[in-house]
């Protein structure tokens, strides 16, 4: 039953994520709540189907690179405002159209946000919960 | 409500309700936010205080066990310095202006520009988002770089605990 209702609620859990993310700029929301839901999904799937379940949907080593790659996404939106032109994390330079920009920086770091928050929050859980028992391959 | 909740809290020796119990005051923490207006931080308590961080708890104490240790001595010294600390922040509450004064220093400075201009400036419609990830986004690198440093110590300690027992 458990697993029946879950397999029907991960997918809109992930779309809410999605959602949550790109309408952070018009309603509530954006790269910390979205990168939090999507990681609870996941987080959801491997309390249901079993931890070997949710590392098969999400391996260590892209949640690894995720914690990092968020980040790094986020530096480099400034580091391309430095290459058009502008300071470090100035928006306005991204686009021809100065507002355009901005919201093509918004955009980009909101992205960055949720990728390293979901990485570390997925990877914290990977590690509680793989705790206490042998670990195949480490 | 939330009083009654944190009592429970403390009077309560059996850690797996002290959990639940902390999700409880996350969602009325919540309600507080959304009833104060701040959705986003609403948003964000109730997603990561009730939802993760109980997660995460309840996991800590499926590897360490669920009954809170009885304390050796009275904490007295503890009690006095946390209700000293306590009364010294009330104190300085009273120098605070009033609550929604419009006169407030921070109502001022630069909130006007960020509620009146951000629309024209940015082109999004939630300030919260525009001043977070544009006006102050300087601080949101360094939140995001605080986030990632704390998966990484996460992941530098679990790891060498755990190669440490396989050495054992």
């Amino acid at each position: 039953m458990l697993r029946v209702v879950g397999k029907l609620l991960i997918p809109f859990m992930l779309l809410f994520a999605l959602y949550v993310q790109f309408h952070g700029d018009f309603g509530p929301g954006g790269g910390f709540q979205a990168g939090v839901i999507a990681a609870a999904a996941i987080i959801f799937y491997g309390l249901i189907f079993g931890l070997p379940a949710a590392r098969r949907v999400a391996p260590d080593a892209v949640v690894e690179a995720m914690v990092a790659l968020g980040v790094l996404i986020y530096a480099g939106v400034g580091v391309a405002g430095i290459l058009l032109g502008g300071n470090y994390l100035d928006y306005f330079v991204l686009d021809r159209d100065p507002v355009a920009g901005q919201h093509r920086g918004i955009f980009w770091v909101e992205i960055g946000v949720a990728v390293t928050v979901s990485g570390v929050m997925l990877k914290v859980f990977y590690m509680f919960a793989g705790r206490g028992r042998a670990e195949p391959g480490e | 409500m939330m009083a009654v909740t944190v009592l429970a809290i403390v009077l309560q020796r059996n850690l797996f309700s002290v959990v639940v119990l902390g999700g409880v005051y996350s969602f009325l923490m919540a309600t507080v936010l959304v009833a104060l207006d701040a959705v986003d931080v609403a948003m964000t308590e109730a997603s990561v205080g009730a939802g993760i961080s109980t997660v995460l708890l309840l996991g800590a104490l499926y590897l360490c066990g669920g009954e809170e240790a009885k304390p050796l001595q009275r904490p007295w010294l503890p009690l006095v310095v946390s209700v000293l600390i306590v009364a010294a922040l009330v104190y300085g509450t009273f120098g605070l202006p009033a609550f929604s004064d419009p006169q407030a220093p921070i109502h001022v400075h630069v909130v006007p520009r960020y509620l009146h201009q951000a629309l024209e400036e940015t082109g999004v419609p939630n300030v919260v988002t525009a001043v977070l990830a544009s006006y102050r986004g300087y601080d949101t690198l360094g939140e995001t770089t605080v986030v990632f440093t704390a998966g990484i110590g996460v992941i530098a300690l679990l790891r060498r605990l755990r190669r440490r027992k396989a050495d054992a």
